[in-house]
């Protein structure tokens, strides 16, 4: 088995305080989609830019195709593409120019980069915009140009952080799609993502992290099915109907059911024995449900149970260098004369 | 057979060691310069109102200060021109620190670490850039000082000479505004904080009144401060040495060689020894957060 990517116990505090990192392990294959799932601030962006060599881990050690990013980060940088949580293009350059000044700083050929840039442009629905300044782009074109920026020197092993936030839904199924068509070729890819559906529908391979620790890895059909075969929802008419309904439904299952709202939702094995006994129960309390579903569980539901909240929507906005000095700006101010 | 198209999976990356060190170092800055010089073609404004203050500083001294400003030895715009090139370069530098705080904030540094370049080359191709646009600007500048009046005093020769020193100095200052430009939270901050470093050298200097008229502890300051010393080589250069009897108004002065060439010499040691202990400070600040 060859692995793409290899973490061990990996480490990072920035300041004194924060602890970013503690001690994440985990690995993934290579030709495969791996993703990396967790809350805002939970450590995702601090592990992508360890591995892409952007900064350095306190201790543990990280490989890339079997290259240590710390002792050999020239070879690492010659193997990945990075397309980061910013669009990160040059707004002043056209589509075209942003690209080659990519391959070119890869140090690709004047004809091999020509080349490139025009069929990756072509790839990503940009042909019509590649002499206009990226500036006149929207943000969902600023993001396929950031993508295929990053897979201008076509790396072997691709990071790609939160590829999709702020994205409308058409422009992230077109990511989507792009994203499976580069596996197919044999890339691997490491995808930062908050969207549970995101990781369901790409990812073969799953590690959540939660305040800079692995806190279940697997793959998602494994994360749902820890969960119980199937979840029982049921709407009630009220709060107060609904926590009454929990509490007697305690009885049909070893997990207890969760209240939220008017819902409750109850994670079970055997599904329709359990329908049947949950709504005789009901029925002896006087509680009619208003609905009733039994379902697949999500990865919303494997979430909630792991980390006791539910995914973040809102977008990560952690600037790019986390650790600024602070009172020293007015240095020189004073203190010539 | 040959074929257009490359396999994805397959690297096309030049080898580490098909080419030295410092022959992808020169190659990636030239990319990096080629960025920035087209970033500045795409907004020719800035470039207008960027020269518009200098050409306020000009009609300000020469029209309204300088009847109130003695200069033994120089008619006043010959002592003036000098000063204000100085000045303008040096305020120009400061753009270097605001184009990289803004790279930083757009995440375009993050990117830029992560690929396979030279560690020098996002600053050397800020500051080759910003040197390209302080050329201009001095190309304008000695337009605007023909206007109001300005000549040279020595030889085109020298005078040319003269704005390679400033050109030198300028790039020099860059080096250590790209320092501030990597700390500096964002783009106005870093504007921000370059200002009153400046601000001190170019004001408490021989730019734009003689030393003598200063109180003597300012003068202390002002007169081994390397902005004066570039200011007297950039006159000695372009007006020429003043002759101490010299009677107003001829716009010329007499030139005494031995005098220039120890200013000079001062000024470009000067240049040198700021480029030599601020780049590699600055290109530390840059690979901090990488490994």
């Amino acid at each position: 088995m060859t692995l793409a990517i290899q973490l061990e116990d990996l480490h990072k505090t920035f300041g004194h305080t924060v602890r970013a990192l503690d001690g994440v392990s985990f690995a993934v294959e290579t030709g495969t989609i791996f993703g990396l799932l967790g809350p805002n601030g939970a450590g995702k962006t601090t592990v992508v830019r360890i591995l892409t060599t952007v900064l350095a881990s306190d201790s543990g050690r990280a490989l890339v195709l079997g290259h240590d990013v710390k002792t050999e980060p020239e070879v690492v940088r010659r193997l990945i593409g990075l397309a980061g949580q910013f669009a990160a293009v040059d707004e002043n350059l056209t589509g075209t120019e942003n690209l080659s000044m990519v391959g070119r700083l890869n140090h690709m050929s004047k004809a091999q980069v020509k080349l490139r840039a025009a069929s990756l442009l072509e790839q990503f629905g940009l042909s019509d915009a590649a002499a206009r300044p990226t500036k006149t782009y929207s943000g969902g074109m600023r993001r396929r140009l950031d993508v295929a920026a990053s897979l201008v020197a076509h790396p072997q092993v691709l990071f790609l952080d939160e590829p999709t936030t702020g994205l409308d839904p058409a422009s992230r199924a077109d990511v989507w799609a792009m994203i499976e068509a580069l596996v197919a070729e044999g890339t691997t890819v490491l995808l930062t993502t908050q969207y549970l559906e995101e990781a369901d529908r790409l990812a073969e391979q799953l590690v959540v992290i939660d305040h800079g620790k692995v806190i279940a890895e697997g793959t998602p059909a494994t994360l749902k099915a820890s969960m119980g075969a199937t979840v029982l929802d049921l709407g009630l008419v009220d709060n107060r109907t609904a926590l009454r309904a929990g509490e007697v439904l305690k009885a049909v299952n070893d997990k207890p059911p969760v209240v939220l709202g008017n819902t409750v939702e109850v994670n079970v094995n055997d599904g329709p024995r359990i329908v049947t006994e949950a709504l005789r129960i009901l029925e002896a309390e006087g509680i009619a449900p208003t609905t009733l579903a039994l379902r697949e569980p999500s990865l919303d539901d494997v979430f909630l149970t792991l980390t006791g909240h539910r995914a973040e929507v809102e977008s990560d906005t952690t600037p790019a260098d986390q650790v600024k000095p602070n009172g020293r700006s007015q240095r020189g101010k004073r203190g010539r004369s | 057979m040959t074929t257009t198209s490359f396999p994805l999976a397959q690297p096309v990356v030049s080898p580490p060691s098909s080419r030295g060190r410092l022959y992808w170092a020169i190659a990636d800055s030239l990319t990096m310069t080629k960025r920035n010089l087209i970033g500045y073609t795409r907004v020719p404004e800035a470039i207008f109102f960027s020269s518009v203050q200098p050409i306020m500083f000009v009609l300000l001294f020469r029209y309204v200060f300088g009847g109130a400003i003695p200069t033994p030895g120089y008619h006043y715009v010959q002592f003036l021109m000098p000063g204000i090139f100085v000045q303008t370069v040096a305020f120009g530098s400061i753009g270097t620190s605001i184009g990289l705080a803004e790279d930083l904030q757009k995440g375009l540094i993050e990117r830029f670490r992560a690929l396979p370049m030279s560690r020098w080359a996002v600053l050397s191709g800020r500051t080759t850039a910003d040197l390209c646009r302080n050329l201009f600007v001095m190309i304008l500048m000695t337009a605007v000082g023909y206007a109001v009046g300005y000549r040279i005093g020595t030889n085109v020769g020298e005078y040319l000479a003269g704005i390679l020193l400033l050109l030198l100095f300028a790039y020099a200052l860059s080096w250590g505004f790209a320092y501030i430009g990597l700390a500096a939270p964002n783009s106005e901050t870093a504007q921000l904080m370059s200002f009153p470093l400046l601000f001190p050298l170019t004001f408490a200097s021989s730019a734009f009144v003689p030393l003598q008229s200063m109180p003597g502890w300012l003068q202390g300051f002002a007169q081994h401060q390397p902005v004066s010393i570039v200011v007297n080589a950039a006159r000695d250069l372009m007006s020429g040495v003043p002759k101490p009897d010299l009677v107003l108004p001829p716009f010329t002065s007499i030139v005494s060689t031995g005098r220039t060439s120890s200013t000079v010499f001062w000024a470009v040691i000067w240049s040198l020894g700021i480029l030599a202990v601020l780049a590699p400070v600055s290109v530390r600040r840059y690979r901090r957060h990488a490994v």
